[in-house]
């Protein structure tokens, strides 16, 4: 067999001598490189005009340069993320994001997993907007069985609503992180304080706070429970008063727009041909919101605005945030006038469990339920990739079927790990301590990019 | 036509490698301006693959297929493209020059899969360890037979 051939070709003794450095993912010193690797990765990789590669072409010496490891326990980069950065004095030259510190092989994982336990998987890739994994992945597998146009009305409509209250949370925890980044501590027991609310709500409909699982193949896990809607118009309620404080603690501060403005801009050529998407690519000036441009569920039914910026600066996209919020309730106001009655999931029995008073009833009901779950349902053979917008961007999910009950190849396309592309070049010509607020405007969830 | 109408609806295109760049340039100057996502899939146990005709007479399916998906934020539409990389030649050209976010992307691939891009500017591995042996997400991978490689420590 082919496995056992590689395994004997793989012996301990290869592995302990195959040295410790981590060396080619590292930011390699000036000195190390020849003149055409620097100038390719400094107008490469950082995307700098002719005359810039050549104002760098006479390389800065090495003893005016030093290169300093960020991360990855430093507890502004948000998790894991170690950056390496060139400065002279404070500048920052080079930056390099040397990532995969929480790499757990989940899409190898999913190939192990049925379309019915893939949701398990996913949820945890993008922990701050875990709803929005389930529902591309779920998405997904629709697309494959044929269904995707089958989904009852009710399903949908929950699916949006709790993809945009999942929104609001995210972005609630970014207005935590990026105000205790720049310094504004108070606003990160206000952020967590208000995300706990939005959480609540989660826990009582899904039963957890992160990782639900809710939004699987076919429809949601279970119908909204009794009282929902004043739980919601509660949230609605409480969050306009709540966004006014922060605007008066952050948004007209001077020492916030100082940290601010001006800083880790980037320009709409740049954010596209980095494939940036989200925050990221609105904040210079492109309205690109799949939500509008590429609808899905029910997104052109309602009326929402896109926000954009016009800097491309790290202040545009704290502002971009704090006004999705405003437009994600208002689109969450308007389901709450429009949710249909009906089926919470398809009545399919290929990919429904049989309700739980059948099982008790009828044995087909039982092997039926216990097949789902146990086996899963097959999935035709065939590809198919979804996108939809996360509170980061774009994130997808490209799935290869072979005709069997777990996918071949599960791939999420993760708009952390794309965007954290875009850092080294907005941190070039900074100061080191801005370096944090790109950081922070980038907002990005390891967790999503190493997966 | 709310949702996504099925797996018609998707553009995909059969690419030769020899024509790869080519294609990527033509389309780029079409108004995909946008890499959206580039990966790969190793067919090592499940060779054939459902093809038209058409498709079928002019490619000849390999153990390796890059799938990289295109975003035209102008026209509002997506397109696929699927290259067949055979297993003896593991090579492609890279799309850093015509898409420069790929740069992450293709050390992904190449870090889980072994495929290599020529003119890539850092082809080194993104997720796994530096000396990590072995490409996880191919097929003839055994998962869960290998020793756990830590570093620096005594076995």
């Amino acid at each position: 067999m082919t496995t056992t051939e590689n395994l004997n070709k793989i012996n301990a003794t290869e592995i302990i001598s195959a040295g410790t450095s981590e060396g080619g993912q590292e930011l390699q010193l000036r000195a190390d490189m020849s003149v055409k690797a620097v100038l390719r990765e400094s107008g490469a990789v950082l995307r700098m005009s002719e005359s810039q590669v050549a104002s760098l072409a006479d390389t800065q010496s090495e003893d005016q340069t030093m290169i300093i490891n960020m991360g990855p326990q430093h507890p502004s980069t948000h998790g894991v993320l170690r950056l390496m950065l060139e400065l002279k004095g404070e500048t920052v030259l080079r930056c390099k994001p040397v990532i995969g510190y929480l790499h757990t092989g989940m899409e190898k994982t999913g190939e192990s997993l049925t379309y019915m336990q893939g949701g398990t998987n996913v949820t945890r890739m993008d922990y701050a907007s875990p709803l929005n994994n389930e529902l591309v992945f779920s998405m997904a597998t629709e697309k494959l069985l044929g269904i995707d146009g089958d989904i009852p009305e009710r399903a949908v409509w929950i699916r949006m609503m709790l993809s945009e209250l999942n929104r609001i949370s995210s972005h609630l925890l970014f207005m935590a992180t990026n105000g205790m980044d720049i310094g504004a501590v108070s606003m990160m027991l206000y952020g967590f304080r208000e995300r706990e609310e939005v959480l609540r709500f989660f826990q009582k409909v899904t039963g957890l706070r992160m990782n639900h699982n809710f939004i699987r193949p076919g429809g949601v896990a279970a119908d909204l429970p009794a009282g929902w809607r004043d739980d919601v118009l509660g949230l609605l309620d409480a969050l306009p008063e709540r966004l006014a404080e922060y605007e008066i603690l952050m948004t007209g501060q001077p020492i916030w727009r100082e940290r601010l403005q001006g800083v880790g801009v980037i320009t709409r050529d740049e954010a596209i041909a980095l494939s940036a998407t989200g925050p990221i690519l609105r904040s210079t000036g492109l309205a690109w919101d799949l939500r509008r441009d590429l609808p899905y569920l029910r997104y052109e039914e309602v009326e929402f605005d896109v926000i954009v910026g016009s800097y491309g600066d790290a202040f545009d996209r704290y502002s971009i945030r704090l006004n999705e919020i405003r437009e994600s309730m208002r689109i969450v106001r308007q389901i709450l006038d429009r949710m249909p009655q009906g089926d919470y999931r398809i009545q399919d029995k290929k990919v429904t469990p049989p309700p739980r008073g059948r099982i008790d009833e009828s044995m087909e009901a039982l092997i039926h339920h216990f097949k789902i779950f146990t086996e899963g349902f097959k999935v035709p053979e065939g590809e198919a990739y979804v996108a939809i917008e996360s509170p980061r961007g774009e994130i997808g999910c490209y799935i290869a079927s072979d005709g069997s009950s777990t996918p071949y190849r599960m791939h999420v396309r993760a708009p952390s790990f794309v965007n954290i592309q875009s850092m080294p070049l907005m941190m070039h010509g900074g100061l080191i301590a801005d370096a944090v607020a790109v950081i922070s405007s980038v907002d990005p969830v390891l967790g999503e990019v190493d997966r | 036509m709310t949702q996504p109408a099925g797996l018609a609806a998707d553009d995909v295109r059969f690419v030769a490698k020899t024509d790869y760049i080519k294609t990527l340039t033509a389309l780029r100057s079409e108004g995909f301006e946008m890499c959206a996502d580039l990966t790969a899939v190793d067919f090592l146990t499940h060779p054939g693959r459902p093809l038209d005709a058409e498709v079928a007479s002019r490619i000849t399916l390999e153990r390796f297929e890059l799938v990289v998906n295109l975003l035209s934020l102008s026209q509002r539409r997506r397109c696929r493209l699927r290259v067949q990389i055979s297993e003896s030649d593991t090579s492609i050209d890279s799309a850093f020059d015509i898409y420069p976010g790929t740069e992450a992307m293709e050390r992904e691939v190449y870090d889980m899969f072994g495929i290599t891009f020529t003119g890539h500017p850092d082809l080194t591995r993104i997720l796994m360890p530096e000396d990590w042996i072995g490409f996880p997400l191919r097929k003839d991978y055994s998962q869960g037979n290998i020793p756990v490689q830590f570093k620096g420590a005594a076995s």
